[in-house]
């Protein structure tokens, strides 16, 4: 018993990376296809049939750079901070349900790694570990400008979670659970927590964005004004895992909001299909609603990137700490009044 | 009116310095009506010329490569007098002259030819002051759409009477 569940989950960790992987390499096709479409070009689309072997390219490119190694750096250090940040990114997508439960020859599979009870707590915590990997590469560095941008990553993450944490207090108090395959239980049919908590969702969104180091809040990598931040002396796959820990966290975050705000796998009419298609069927469509909510959030996140540009700083730190923090806390009074009248 | 609000090109505009509102401080009808910008270009027509197999179409006044010309008996039609080697802003043309021995005057018109005529493709800005300078209308610039080759030494771009007369 104990080793087909050590497999089953073996066999489930490698195809969540896998597909994560997967994913993350089709994000940075997509980001310059999406650039591209916004800025009336086409975007890569010379290697391969609408350039899909172009991740491919890049990833070849990367691997033959050479490995560049600052004399003044901490070479532990500096070897150590794309790796955490490459582990941190990938280690959300554990707690994710990606389905309900499958049933092959009456054995239950449920297609989730963990089904952490604190599984809220444990993403935040995981969340707030990234900014490990981008203050230690920045400083191993020994370039002003990386430790800059290191610097402002860690500030703004900082500030950031805050107004998260408590956007997700006011989820936790309606759903009174922290577990994410609850509260996506919770959801089934159409109601989604998005229609409940419009405001939960817009803070989190926004901080999600601080979090994932995108535009608006990219101040950490910051092209125009820090070279390009906290991953300027980084060459070769270190460089490259900095780059796609981004984007595999942009896919977790996105991941996050759908199971958290958009019902996770469900979608409607499942009890319909589960009924008279069988349960399997059911649950192929619930990974495919979950994988297609993930893949909308990831194309959100690249409209906003060539929408708006880059927050000053100090606008930065006003919106974290003047607008979202208040905010956050107005809707956590709001919430509590709101639940406090619908239980009377 | 003091000094500092005269405008000399007419085009002054006073920034407004209006405090926002606090919907205006969170950004959001603003970023919103960005997206709307962002996602209608989205689904646009692209402007994009797709080049080796979609060729832009060229000015009517447009230059290409250039080419000696020969006369209608098919003598080359160039003296070597040097006009379009002073003319060319780039400095691009060289060219040595010979004198026509007996027995070849179906091969050159005057008594003088060019010997070695080189253009140096690098320096040429395709200007077209050679063509102009020419008094025996030998050098034109011609409409061709073929671009110089890429090449990976200087000697590649050094054009000679090989490439340039036409046949």
């Amino acid at each position: 018993m104990d080793y087909i569940f050590l497999l089953e989950k073996l066999i489930l960790i490698v195809i969540v990376f896998t597909v994560t992987l997967v994913f993350a390499m089709y994000e940075t096709w997509a980001e310059r296809k999406v650039a591209g479409f916004i800025q009336d070009r086409y975007g890569p689309n010379r290697a391969g049939i609408f350039g899909l072997l172009q991740p491919v390219c890049d990833g070849a490119k990367l691997f033959s750079k050479e490995e560049f190694m600052p004399a003044s750096s901490n070479k532990i250090l500096f070897a150590l901070g794309p790796s955490v940040a490459m582990i941190v990114s990938l280690l959300g997508s554990a707690v994710i349900p990606w389905a309900k439960e499958f049933v092959v020859f009456g054995y239950h599979f449920v297609p989730q790694v963990a089904d952490v009870n604190v599984a809220l707590l444990y993403v935040v915590a995981v969340l707030s570990t990234g900014v490990y990997g981008i203050v230690l590469g920045g400083w191993a560095s020994g370039n002003k400008y990386s430790l800059i941008g290191s610097i402002r990553a860690g500030a703004q993450m900082i500030s950031y979670e805050i107004a998260m944490g408590l956007a997700l207090i006011a989820l936790v108090m309606m759903t009174g659970s922290l577990s994410l395959r609850e509260i996506t239980e919770q959801q089934s049919g159409m109601a989604w927590n998005v229609f409940v908590q419009p405001l939960t969702f817009l803070i989190f969104l926004v901080c999600s964005f601080a979090e994932c180091n995108r535009t608006p809040f990219d101040l950490a990598e910051c092209e125009s004004e820090l070279v390009n931040g906290h991953h300027t002396e980084f060459s070769s796959m270190k460089m490259a895992f900095y780059m796609f820990s981004e984007y595999v966290s942009m896919f977790f975050s996105s991941a996050l909001i759908s199971v958290l705000f958009f019902g996770g796998y469900n979608y409607p009419g499942m009890d319909w299909v589960s009924e008279n298609w069988g349960v399997n069927i059911a649950n192929l469509l619930a990974v495919g609603s979950i994988l297609a909510k993930t893949t909308f959030f990831v194309f959100f996140y690249m409209w906003i990137r060539w929408t708006i540009p880059r927050f000053r700083y100090d606008q930065l730190m006003r919106l974290g700490w003047k607008m979202l923090f208040p905010l956050a806390l107005i809707n956590i009074f709001i919430v509590g009044v709101v639940i406090l009248i619908m239980k009377n | 009116m003091s000094i500092k609000n005269i405008s000399l090109s007419g085009k002054k505009v006073e920034a407004s310095r209006k405090k926002m509102s606090f919907l205006e401080s969170i950004y959001f009808i603003a970023i919103l009506k960005g997206m709307m910008i962002t996602i209608r270009h989205f689904f646009k027509k692209k402007i994009t010329v797709q080049y080796p197999e979609q060729k832009r179409e060229f000015s009517p006044v447009y230059r290409g490569q250039h080419v000696l010309m020969r006369d209608q008996e098919g003598r080359e039609r160039c003296t070597a007098c040097g006009l379009c080697a002073l003319a060319c802003p780039a400095e691009a043309i060289t060219m040595t002259a010979a004198e026509r021995k007996k027995g070849e005057e179906h091969l050159y018109r005057e008594e003088k030819y060019a010997a070695v005529y080189e253009i140096n493709m690098l320096r040429c800005i395709f200007c077209g002051l050679c063509e102009d300078a020419c008094p025996k209308e030998a050098i034109f610039l011609t409409k061709s759409q073929e671009m110089v080759k890429v090449g990976m030494d200087r000697e590649s771009f050094i054009y000679g009477k090989d490439k340039l007369v036409v046949n």
